[in-house]
């Protein structure tokens, strides 16, 4: 039974909300004994919305188990970025998306894993316990929506999951998972309610089993909202024909392999495309990436220092001793190194050669994507240079090295595109991702192509 | 352009990050690392070029500067507070 038909069973009585939300708790608890893929089962929320849906069966998403990625905030749950610095914080607000779930009768099941504060392409930088590959344990899920992709690949019971990328935190896990993702236009989804990691750059999206799934959803929780002042308030392109696709060229220099896993997919779906160079992007997205999301990161993380949310430490110690020492505590590794490399790109005498020149060099990238939306629809590259990495692998990166792998993911996200990313099959039993790109508010022809592929 | 040791103090101190010397030794290698990756930037002519703050275009938005009451919900994560107001450290 697929999700739609699903909803369909709930809405005219014939399957149980309760019951199914019942049976998918007990999976997680299972499941999540070997993979932890949940920061939080909300198992008390998840009934209460299922007993009402039971009663009234209404709305697009009608009984559907939804999970959230611990980065979005649900009311009264502890919603913590996987941080221990935001360990016990509750929100008292739900986000725009999360309301907009519930009010078309979807059911959060609970808070999924991720690298603290999206900090991380493997999902190995979160403060809880490591989330694990669902096809090979000794594999990690990607990142940062690490929880999300991996228990979107394991469940067997209807269930979407809301993800967010920065830089390519769905297409990532999605890709090493073997599961279907949706990153939309910057701003195509409100973003209230999402704690911030790079305000220019974070995208709510969502992931799926199949197109249908990310496209029931982004139905849902898309378009303008008040509350967030980047919020777009421009429809859609309607046109989602998709006559002209350019394969990325400098994309396919990786790993052989992984390379033929998607031209062999192209080939099989009979999908035509031209070989189209795009060197700016290619070359410079990495550097102006990083620097934008890191600069961006160090003043988000600012306001976590001890007072108003997250955790709190004596109040006698001196007044600057008091936010460095919380600080210094809770944050880990990954999240100073970023604080401090932010920090330092944004400071008086090298913000100039940093941040400002990695926004220019951003402009430089976006229109050489517009030129070549005006010769094609969409345009198409594998979703990483790797499949799924071992943990004894991940260990022995540096952080340079850790930052190169997401070299496939960082365009798009850096200029604001949205992309899909889909199974193309495997290379050594584990998983290849298949990316489309879009033009700007072009979610209808990725859709289309998605839907074309058959998953 | 490099992070030496007094640059990479300076700035862990406006960060409110405190780093011991282990720390210090580690982070000088792996900032300098990823700087020379952003150093790549300097290849790019960007001349009269402007800047994207945003990846596409977006308008301001304004609201009424409308007060609404939520004193006691905005108060319910902390623990140091006293009479409906958030306690910090001691600024003098």
């Amino acid at each position: 039974m697929n999700n739609k038909e699903y909803i369909d069973n709930v809405k005219s009585g014939k399957t149980s909300a309760v019951k199914t939300v019942k049976s998918i708790l007990s999976e997680i608890k299972k499941i999540n004994k070997d993979y932890n893929y949940f920061n939080n089962v909300t198992e008390n929320l998840a009934l209460e919305l299922a007993e009402k849906v039971d009663k009234n069966p209404k709305g697009k998403l009608t009984g559907l188990p939804i999970s959230i990625k611990d980065d979005i905030c649900v009311k009264g749950v502890e919603t913590t970025c996987s941080s221990n610095i935001l360990r016990g914080y509750k929100p008292i607000f739900n986000a725009t998306v999360v309301k907009r779930l519930i009010d078309e009768g979807a059911v959060i099941i609970g808070k999924t894993n991720q690298d603290a504060f999206g900090f991380g392409s493997f999902n190995t930088n979160t403060d809880y316990e490591i989330p694990k590959n669902p096809r090979d344990k000794s594999r990690v899920t990607g990142g940062s929506s690490g929880g999300a992709a991996g228990f979107t690949a394991l469940t067997e019971f209807p269930h979407v999951a809301i993800g967010e990328s920065t830089g390519g935190s769905i297409a990532a896990p999605c890709s090493f998972c073997g599961v279907q993702g949706l990153t939309p236009t910057y701003g195509a989804v409100s973003r209230y309610g999402l704690i911030d990691y790079s305000n220019s750059l974070d995208k709510i999206g969502v992931i799926g089993k199949t197109v249908n799934d990310l496209d029931l959803v982004f139905d849902v929780i898309r378009g303008h909202d008040s509350k967030d002042s980047t919020s777009l308030n421009k429809s859609f392109n309607k046109d989602g024909n998709v006559k002209k696709i350019g394969l990325i060229k400098e994309t396919l220099d990786i790993d052989p392999k992984i390379r033929d896993v998607v031209l062999k997919k192209l080939d099989e779906l009979n999908i035509k495309y031209e070989k189209i160079s795009l060197p700016l992007v290619s070359k410079y997205s990495l550097a102006a990436y990083y620097i934008i999301a890191m600069s961006e990161a160090s003043t988000n993380l600012n306001k976590y220092c001890g007072m108003r949310y997250g955790q709190e430490e004596n109040l006698n110690l001196p007044y600057n001793e008091y936010f460095s020492d919380v600080r210094t505590k809770y944050f880990n590794k990954e999240s100073k190194r970023r604080i401090i490399l932010g920090t330092f790109t944004r400071m008086a005498g090298y913000r100039d050669a940093f941040y400002l020149k990695a926004m220019k060099v951003r402009t430089l990238i976006i229109e050489e994507y517009k030129k070549a939306f005006s010769k094609y629809d969409l345009l198409v590259s594998p979703a990483m240079p790797i499949i799924a990495p071992k943990f004894s692998e991940v260990n022995k990166l540096s952080p340079a090295e850790n930052y190169m792998m997401d070299i496939m993911t960082v365009a798009p996200n850096l200029a604001g595109l949205p992309h899909l990313s889909l199974d193309a099959g495997t290379c050594n039993k584990m998983p290849v991702g298949i990316m489309f790109t879009g033009n700007h508010l072009d979610e209808t022809k990725l859709i289309n192509v998605g839907k074309k592929y058959g998953i | 352009m490099k992070i030496d040791k007094k640059i990479l103090q300076s700035v862990a101190n406006n960060a409110r990050i405190k780093l011991n010397k282990k720390e210090e030794e580690e982070l000088l290698v792996q900032l300098n690392d990823v700087l020379s990756i952003f150093s790549k930037l300097n290849e790019v002519n960007t001349d009269n070029v402007e800047s994207s703050f945003q990846p596409i275009e977006v308008k301001n938005v304004f609201r009424e500067d409308k007060v609404e009451s939520c004193k006691e919900d905005v108060l319910s994560n902390v623990k140091n507070k006293e009479n409906n107001y958030f306690k910090g450290p001691k600024a003098l």
